[in-house]
């Protein structure tokens, strides 16, 4: 087993999620989501207990699902509350349901002992609800292992090969890069903080910014699911304040959601939240189009690495160099969560 | 702007520079101690073998924080 178990994980966008049923596989579980009359959003196990036929090709009626093949009624909570013909409901006859939280636009969903999911380990991405920004985003499907995603995203400067002529930056090589790790609370940050760096023309039109500029490019991954990258470009030399307000910088706040659909296929959520420029439709146009292009060129080199990696014996060899610090750092911290899933309750206070 | 950004503040933080034009990573343990090399994966092991081989902190003061990462206490 190579999944993190006992974590929050996101399983859709809250606007994926209405009154028609849905069906996700998360860490190899087949869930079907849907939103009962009161608006909530429910998670229930995508099988029929009689003859495991699933209940997303079956039908809504009301709060409950009636099985498509034979009829068995399951409430929100995955109580059988109907089976066809008779009148006992056997025992057992019910279905899984799952911890459920919309938050920050995600539906997140808890993969794990019911009993331990505490909804305030979710980590936030507050930006992409928040009227102060304006967010475009999306998900790819990927064919390939969530740690080769992380990997990907954990080192930025694979952008100058991989996405040459999109979003590197010449400056990139002539920054120092910190990587900082917070072992209690779990954090892996990778900063670049350009001091002096040219403006890119897009930033330059969007945010009215004439002449050089400060830019920051700070990873904060909150491993297993969600990752950030907070993008600060201000007028040369000026920085957020003492408080921590920023009200001087323009800031671009990308997240990606990186959920295991199953071993070696993932769920690749992005989004973009801007603070500037909010009601410009060519910036969002802009910002949508080179972000989904940029997941598209990793979808398709990381697709092509897990065929290849899928062909090799188990403990292939790899070299790892100065870019791959925080990289390496993640994989520390996920491979602990994985070998944690399988330890009791009492192990995972942190 | 130092070369020295740290951004996390908690109670038990690893960092790890790169410096400027040269290929030597610096490790900073949360007790202080500091280590070069030129191989994360020495230098990893170095830091998370705290407190073994680490010596005493040096004079002076913390690496200033820039900015409270703001997904963080959330």
């Amino acid at each position: 087993m190579t999944f993190a178990r006992n974590h929050w994980y996101v399983a859709a966008y809250g606007r994926e999620i209405g009154r028609e049923l849905f069906a996700r596989t998360i860490l190899g579980e087949p869930l079907v989501f849907y939103r009962s009359e009161a608006g909530e959003v429910v998670a229930l196990a995508d099988r029929c207990v009689h003859r495991r036929y699933p209940l997303s090709e079956s039908r809504l009626e009301g709060d409950t699902i009636v099985c498509g093949y034979h009829g068995f009624t399951y409430d929100k909570a995955g109580s059988c509350v109907f089976v066809p013909g008779q009148e006992r409901i056997p025992r057992t006859a019910r279905v899984p349901s799952y911890p459920v939280v919309e938050q920050d636009s995600f539906v997140w969903v808890w993969i794990g002992e019911r009993d331990r999911a505490d909804e305030s380990l979710i980590p936030r991405a507050p930006w992409l609800a928040d009227p102060a920004y304006t967010t475009v985003s999306g998900m790819e499907p990927l064919a390939a292992r969530y740690e080769l995603l992380v990997d990907n995203l954990m080192d930025l400067s694979h952008e100058t090969y991989l996405h040459g002529g999109y979003i590197g930056t010449p400056e990139v090589a002539n920054t120092p890069i910190t990587t900082e790790v917070d072992e209690d609370n779990r954090i892996i940050y990778v900063s670049r903080h350009m001091a002096d760096a040219a403006c890119p023309p897009f930033y330059a039109k969007s945010t009215g910014i004439d002449g050089r500029i400060t830019r920051w490019q700070d990873i904060e991954y909150h491993p297993p699911c969600l990752y950030l990258l907070h993008s600060r470009v201000a007028p040369v030399g000026v920085l957020p304040e003492a408080d921590g307000s920023d009200p001087n910088g323009f800031h671009v706040e990308v997240v990606y959601a990186i959920t295991p659909e199953t071993e070696h296929s993932t769920h690749d959520f992005w989004a973009v939240a801007r603070d500037f420029a909010l009601d410009d439709q060519e910036v969002s146009d802009f910002l949508r189009d080179s972000n989904r292009t940029v997941v598209l060129q990793d979808v398709t080199a990381l697709d092509i690495l897990e065929r290849v990696i899928q062909g090799e014996p188990r403990d292939y060899q790899e070299l790892s160099i100065n870019i791959d610090t925080g990289g390496l750092a993640a994989r520390r911290i996920l491979k602990r969560m994985v070998a944690e899933a399988d330890e009791p309750a009492r192990a995972v206070t942190a | 702007m130092t070369d020295r950004v740290a951004m996390l503040r908690g109670a038990t933080v690893y960092r790890i520079h790169w410096e400027l034009g040269t290929d030597v990573l610096v490790g900073v343990c949360h007790c202080g101690a500091e280590h070069d090399s030129e191989d994360p994966v020495e230098l990893w092991d170095w830091l998370l073998a705290h407190p073994e081989g680490h010596e005493p902190p040096p004079a002076g003061s913390p690496a200033p924080v820039d900015r409270e990462p703001v997904g963080a206490d959330a």
